[in-house]
């Protein structure tokens, strides 16, 4: 495994379309639930210990190898809102387009046979880090970390707040992605054995509501 | 660089010439430029002026709106199916050039759903003057500045200005109420671009978007030849 890898793949600047991106920062933005830095931190830790898992146990899964199209299944059956699953496969497409031609992979060429309208990001996230030759858990790190840290760089764009604060938050959250990273990447060795029933399905029902409302917003800066 | 295994089925990656299926795909022009310069509006004059003689289709990248398509769907410059549009998450300078995976992907789903297609548009959100396309989006880019956000645009340069492949200077008819001398546009833009192309255009008066027509026309003939 390459620890550049991991780098690169997690790098906010790696061209897959994350950038248009809240991770449900601006509908938390304009219900008034994220107007700091205090609230950007629970925002995300709620994010990071929900959403943030259930990705984060997807994408070490696909690195282990499991079927992708059973994961792409389990990450809809955990994405009750169309918006989000819309959101996340068009996250997929774009991140199965930069992956294919930064690592190139019969792995990921398949999967975009498969899927040419996109599989579920994370899902996409764990198969690029096996092209990569990275594990599971480096996986589920990079799954977890972009789980909070894009809604922070939203959240500097969104209320101009100040970008020290917001790196602030993500640094102190630092501990919580390790023990997520950890429960994702053990839940999805406990998949290899007894299917993609047993990944974590943990939920963050304002997000899915508040994602739903911020579709139907006529002027916004962010896609999701 | 082409890193695609495209020989087996799967959706192209790039700026690749040809398309899974072996066919030429579609030339793709990028209009960029600041706020306000009339980018919309000179899609919109090439749409009527091409649309009749080319299978075409256009993707706005608008900032926090889809204004730019609905103005392209009200004028009715072209059928609602031929129109896209990508949001940009308040960096339309990022979609354009430093990862430009969404517009890529509209560009591809246009020619899937409404193909087969001779040119599309990509037209950035308003943006700055260093707001340049990237070379895996487009395959020519147009800078559109305009008389009335001060004649000096031309010599202060910056990336759109200095390397565009056309320059348009756009609303001359405003030139007189603005005190903008076009004269001197014209020539600091020379200075600055040497022998690439620059139009001055107004598209209320005189010929319109005739001349931006014929160089699209021309860079379309070398894209097919």
């Amino acid at each position: 495994m390459s620890r550049s890898a991991l780098l690169l793949l997690a790098d906010g600047r790696f061209p897959a379309g994350g950038h248009a991106h809240s991770g449900g920062a601006e509908a938390a933005v304009g219900d008034g639930r994220i107007t700091g830095a205090a609230t950007l931190a629970e925002f995300c830790r709620g994010r990071l210990h929900t959403t943030g898992l259930v990705a984060a146990s997807l994408a070490a899964a696909a690195c282990l190898g499991l079927d992708v199209v059973e994961l792409d299944a389990a990450a809809d059956a955990r994405t009750p809102s169309p918006a989000l699953r819309t959101a996340a496969r068009k996250l997929g497409r774009q991140l199965t387009r930069a992956a294919r031609a930064t690592w190139p992979s019969t792995e990921l060429d398949a999967l975009a046979r498969k899927f040419p309208k996109g599989a579920h990001q994370p899902v996409v996230l764990g198969l690029t880090a096996r092209a990569t030759g990275l594990g599971a858990l480096d996986a589920a790190y990079c799954a977890a970390y972009e789980s909070v840290s894009g809604p922070a760089s939203a959240t500097v764009r969104l209320l101009s707040l100040d970008p020290f604060d917001a790196t602030g938050v993500l640094a102190r959250l630092a501990p919580d992605v390790d023990r997520v990273a950890d429960l994702a990447a053990e839940a999805a060795g406990r998949a290899v054995g007894q299917g993609v029933d047993v990944l974590p399905a943990a939920s963050a029902p304002l997000s899915e509501i508040g994602a739903e409302a911020h579709a139907d917003w006529a002027v916004r800066l962010f896609a999701s | 660089m082409h890193l695609d295994h495209t020989h087996h089925g799967a959706p192209a990656v790039g700026a690749d010439a040809r398309r899974p299926d072996g066919t030429r795909r579609a030339l793709r022009v990028g209009l960029g430029g600041p706020v306000g310069s009339g980018k919309t509006a000179t899609v919109a004059a090439l749409c009527r002026a091409l649309r009749d003689e080319l299978s075409l289709a256009v993707v706005t990248n608008d900032i926090y709106t889809r204004e730019d398509a609905e103005f392209l769907l009200r004028e009715a410059v072209l059928p609602p199916e031929r129109i896209s549009a990508v949001e940009t998450g308040a960096c339309p300078h990022t979609a354009i050039r430093d990862d430009i995976s969404a517009n890529l992907e509209a560009v591809e789903d246009l020619e899937d759903e409404v193909g087969p297609l001779d040119l599309i548009l990509v037209e950035s959100g308003g943006d700055n003057l260093t707001a340049t396309f990237s070379k895996g989006l487009v395959d020519a880019q147009v800078f559109v500045i305009d008389v009335a956000g001060g004649d000096d645009i031309p010599r202060k340069g910056g990336p759109g200005v200095t390397t565009a492949d056309l320059l348009v200077v756009n609303k001359t008819d405003l030139a007189p109420y603005v005190g903008s001398d076009l004269a001197r546009m014209a020539a600091d833009a020379k200075a600055q671009r040497g022998e690439l192309p620059v139009v001055l255009q107004s598209l209320r008066a005189g010929d319109g978007v005739a001349d931006v027509a014929a160089w699209v026309r021309g860079r379309l003939a070398e894209w097919t030849a």
